[in-house]
């Protein structure tokens, strides 16, 4: 399989914090990979690097082989990468469906003047996006709500509308903050057998943050484990339950969360 | 998508044609004073548009409205002096031999004026919307004071603090109300557009923008271009109402005025702009008596210059502690809701009804 995301002696430090010291990962098309790590291990830096929100102090971020290290997020999101955030953000003044078309506006193959003339070529490709729009969220069972204030949804439906969201940009590769923080078992359970259907229909390749160890090892096939900003360990999800280290700075840890 | 949308089309086609038939009688009957204060709230409500697209829907904090509306006045008063006013009145320096003899229409004047002010909100724009909230509010303040004291030390074309007089007068409400509805559905249809969008989730939350694609700098400086391009309109608007302009006129205190209508129709709400546009006019002239010297139970009291801003100070005050969303908050006057009063269902909330 192509390699679609690389990362090489990749370090991000804030003032004399090392958030993530060179780190090496490697995803290929098609894969569901997982990282874990306690709190404050560096994950979310990891996404803020890789999509662009911060520029990595040290290495580079290679995406279908692009070097898109210091590309502005907005760059990257249309070179393929779409993300969604730990802490929900919405756009609070928006229906559902409007949060979902904002992702269609890079699309949008009209100018302003024609949009403020009412010319048809911006009226059709408008009506186009609306109706893909409204396709979209049938796939991910929120067109009953498409027209609902996106922050009236209640929580677990704000997650997969941000998935939504980040489905309109039309990615190669997902990146998924947490998506299952804040939820039951059992509702974490239906939320990986979306990820799963997702990534079947949409052709994408996940790569997730989990806290709990439990939630992806059903769904990932390789897991990251990150410590301290340091890379403890990589592999299957057999070979991160049994190994060491891992054991001892990650296993305790969340023991003594449950 | 909607049933009603011929209903409303129609519906807003002879808004738009009765308010023009109303101006033309209102022109033909109502005295001066009265069509003067009407033409203000025209350049007030223009004024407040253009900086609710920047401020309420964009989301940017910029104080440098009284700058772009400077630019705006100085390029049409120029533009359409008399040849011979001009001679007469830039005494101090002669006026730029490539000014003294142009002497152009008004609408063309209007027009430059905001080009002009647009080319400077473009230029003021790329450096300044790198920055946020009050450092944003600071820099284009500063900017804003630039641009005045620019104005008041090129005195070849300016005529520097003295001013510009004899600018041709207009008091068709025809030219001021008919600029501020082209203002207001020019904005409405952008809003309302893809780009509009783009500014709500620039507004609601940037990082969740930038995630979508959508490039932050060019859609800021964008809409901060448009919004200087509309602030110039009424420049141009408010030198031909008043004829004698000076840079005094453009202090920080008339940017915090718009800002005052802004708040009080509704940050995110154009409708609200206009509606509080208006009513600020007319309050402003009803409430004159206040500054001047009055007796009030036997005590006697002498006028008091600038009042009536400290009456609108103490306002805004209550409106930001009390009543944050203004008279409209970030709604819109719609049919829908006109409809539904008549008892017309339409079809957005019959959408709803389903899927409750
Ligand atoms: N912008 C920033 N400035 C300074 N320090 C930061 C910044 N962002 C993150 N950090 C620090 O970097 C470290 C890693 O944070 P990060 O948010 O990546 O952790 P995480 O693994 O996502 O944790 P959690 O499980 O709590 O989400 C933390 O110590 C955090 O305080
Ligand atoms: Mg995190």
């Amino acid at each position: 399989m192509a390699e679609l995301l690389r990362t090489e002696h990749l370090s991000m430090e804030f003032g004399g914090l090392r958030a993530v010291s060179d780190l090496a990962i490697t995803i290929s098309e098609g894969e569901i990979i997982g990282l874990i790590g306690p709190n404050g291990a560096g994950k979310t830096t990891v996404f803020n690097v890789i999509t662009g929100v911060y520029r990595p102090t040290t290495g580079k971020v290679v995406f279908a082989g692009d070097d898109i290290t210091g590309w502005r997020p907005d760059q990257i999101t249309e070179r393929g990468i779409a993300r969604t955030f730990q802490n929900i953000r919405l756009f609070e003044t928006m229906s559902v469906l409007e949060n979902v078309m904002i992702a269609k506006h890079v699309r949008l193959k009209a100018t302003l003047s024609e949009a403020i003339l009412g010319l048809p070529r911006y009226g059709k490709a408008r009506q186009q996006h609306y109706q893909e729009c409204l396709e979209l969220l049938e796939k991910v069972q929120l067109d009953d709500v498409a027209f609902e204030q996106a922050t009236s949804l209640p929580y677990g439906k704000q997650r997969r509308l941000e998935i939504a969201r980040a489905l309109a940009t039309e990615p190669q590769l997902l990146l998924l903050d947490e998506p299952a923080a804040g939820m039951n078992p059992q509702e974490s359970l239906e939320l990986m057998e979306f990820v799963k259907r997702i990534r079947q229909e949409f052709d994408l390749t996940v790569f997730m943050i989990e806290h709990h160890m439990e939630v992806v090892m059903g769904v990932c096939q390789r897991i990251y484990v990150l410590d301290y900003g340091v890379t403890l360990a990589e592999g299957n999800p057999e070979e991160i339950q049994n190994n060491e280290k891992v054991i001892e700075a990650y296993l305790g840890a969340v023991d003594i969360d449950a | 998508m909607d049933k009603h949308a011929k209903l409303k089309f129609i519906l807003t086609l002879l808004v738009v044609l009765v308010s023009f038939g109303a101006l033309y009688i209102a022109q033909g009957t109502m005295n001066s004073f009265y069509i003067r204060v009407l033409n203000l709230a025209a350049i007030y409500a223009i004024l407040a548009l253009s900086l609710n697209l920047i401020l309420g829907f964009t989301g940017m904090f910029s104080l440098g409205h009284a700058g772009f509306m400077c630019i705006g006045s100085y390029v049409a008063g120029i533009l359409t002096m008399s040849p011979a006013s001009k001679e007469i009145i830039y005494f101090m320096e002669p006026i730029h031999p490539l000014l003294a003899n142009v002497q152009w229409p008004i609408l063309p004047a209007i027009l430059l004026g905001g080009i002009i002010a647009a080319l400077f909100g473009f230029m003021i724009g790329f450096p300044a919307l790198r920055l946020r909230d009050d450092y944003l509010a600071i820099a284009t303040l500063g900017f804003a004071e630039i641009i005045r004291i620019v104005v008041t030390n090129v005195i070849p074309i300016t005529n520097g603090a003295l001013g510009l007089k004899n600018i041709p007068s207009v008091d068709s409400l025809l030219v001021y109300w008919g600029c501020a509805i082209v203002t207001l559905i020019v904005l409405m249809r952008i809003i309302n557009s893809s780009w509009g969008y783009a500014f709500k989730a620039i507004r609601d939350n940037e990082i969740a923008a930038q995630a979508m694609g959508i490039n932050i700098f060019k859609h800021k400086l964008l809409s901060f271009t448009i919004g200087a391009f509309f602030a110039g309109i009424a420049g141009a608007l408010m030198a031909f109402l008043i004829t004698s302009i000076d840079p005094t006129m453009y202090r920080f205190t008339f940017t915090f005025q718009i800002l005052l209508i802004v708040v009080l129709g509704g940050m995110g709400s154009l409708s609200g702009s206009v509606i509080a546009a208006v009513i600020f006019s007319i309050l402003m002239e009803v409430l004159r008596f206040v500054e001047q010297p009055m007796n009030l139970l036997g005590l006697e009291i002498s006028g008091i210059p600038g009042m009536r801003m400290v009456i609108f100070s103490l306002g805004l005050l209550l409106i930001i502690l009390f009543y944050r969303r203004g008279l409209m908050g970030t709604n819109e006057f719609n049919w829908n809701w006109v409809l539904n009063r008549l008892g017309i269902k339409t079809s957005h909330q019959g959408k709803r009804g389903e899927a409750n």
